[in-house]
């Protein structure tokens, strides 16, 4: 009884969470439902520009929003204060970044009738959530002009996962060494597919060209 | 804790195995970790003492971590060469079309087990039990 047998398994951690991922999009795309992972740094702006994007397209398109934190519920309070769209607070319990089968019970507690778009706030960090598939439709992140624009070549994996890079900030660039074109250029040797749209949350600049981004995806999305 | 996210899934995964292979008891995890994986293993290594402390079957296991070398590919003149040492770029050629052949896995490799009882064994355990009863 006592013997040792060895189990020979080769299994990778992520063959789980990639299946799950892949089975909430396929839900997801059954519904019309678009989600958005809104990755970037802590402090990069993703709430201020989450807000600002969707008291431009809460009149076209039905929005919900998963805000995902270690603690404290501030994100989703501001959220629905600022939008008055469905909003809701996702604790990770002290991990940094989501997995799918999180998002997926983050997902069951919203009312998806009618929603065109979700939008997934991640935790902020330019490494961890970046290696696992939430399930999203689409990934997003937000480089702010701080941060600096040797960020890609830092962060690889996260950029080029991204389908859209958001240059957030846009308004300081005088004052900090931010080449935005030798940002771009970075960011596009990482991820040669990304979309690039330099913003600022503050002011509203290039909001109407993320806005648009948005609406045609979810509008493809629904359609294809 | 990055690592920590890691060792919840697992552990899960572990669980399931040993469930399906009717397992008593988890003697050693085996794992392999590429070498640019981002994982840290002295705190993976943390974490997963701390975290089986609360499995019934984990929790005298020992864990076990090989490495994986990561090998970078360059498109441009097609030779390998290893990633740690040189980066994105390749060192033949100066080319950046580059990607990674190994090194960013985390794998399950084997895990050694006790046996839990037999079948037949558990279904007169269940009848004494009755009986009792």
């Amino acid at each position: 009884m006592d013997e040792v047998r060895v189990i020979e398994i080769k299994k990778s951690i992520f063959e789980d969470n990639d299946r799950d991922a892949d089975n909430l999009r396929a839900d997801l795309k059954k519904e019309g439902v678009f989600l958005l992972n809104l990755m970037s740094s802590p402090g990069s702006g993703k709430t201020t520009t989450l807000i600002k994007t969707i008291n431009m397209i809460k009149d076209h398109l039905n929005v919900a929003v998963m805000e995902a934190d270690i603690d404290s519920d501030v994100d989703a309070k501001k959220i629905l204060a600022a939008t008055g769209v469905q909003s809701i607070q996702l604790h990770t319990g002290g991990m940094c970044h989501l997995d799918a089968e999180m998002t997926k019970q983050g997902l069951d507690n919203l009312d998806l009738k009618n929603v065109d778009l979700a939008i997934l706030e991640n935790v902020g960090n330019l490494v961890c959530p970046a290696e696992f598939d939430t399930g999203s439709s689409k990934n997003c992140m937000i480089l702010s002009v701080p941060e600096g624009h040797d960020k890609p070549l830092k962060y690889p994996l996260m950029f080029s996962i991204c389908d859209l890079v958001l240059v957030n900030k846009i308004d300081v660039m005088p004052y900090f060494d931010f080449d935005l074109e030798l940002c771009k250029q970075y960011i596009h040797m990482r991820n040669p597919k990304a979309t690039v749209i330099p913003i600022c949350a503050k002011t509203g600049e290039g909001i109407d060209q993320f806005a648009k981004w948005l609406e045609d995806q979810v509008k493809a999305w629904k359609e294809g | 804790m990055h690592e920590l996210g890691l060792v919840f899934h697992c552990i899960k995964e572990v669980n399931e195995i040993a469930a399906s292979n009717r397992v008593s008891r988890i003697n050693s995890v085996t794992l392999q970790i590429g070498e640019v994986s981002t994982i840290i293993n002295e705190y993976f290594e943390d974490c997963w003492k701390w975290a089986i402390k609360k499995e019934p079957l984990l929790k005298d296991s020992t864990l076990k971590i090989e490495k994986i070398d990561a090998v970078t590919f360059c498109e441009d003149c097609k030779k390998e060469y290893p990633t740690v040492k040189y980066g994105k770029t390749c060192p033949y050629c100066g080319g950046p079309h580059t990607y990674l052949v190994t090194g960013n896995e985390l794998l399950i490799k084997e895990i050694e087990v006790y046996d839990g009882p037999e079948e037949e064994e558990q279904t007169k355990e269940q009848e004494n039990e009755k009986e009792k009863e």
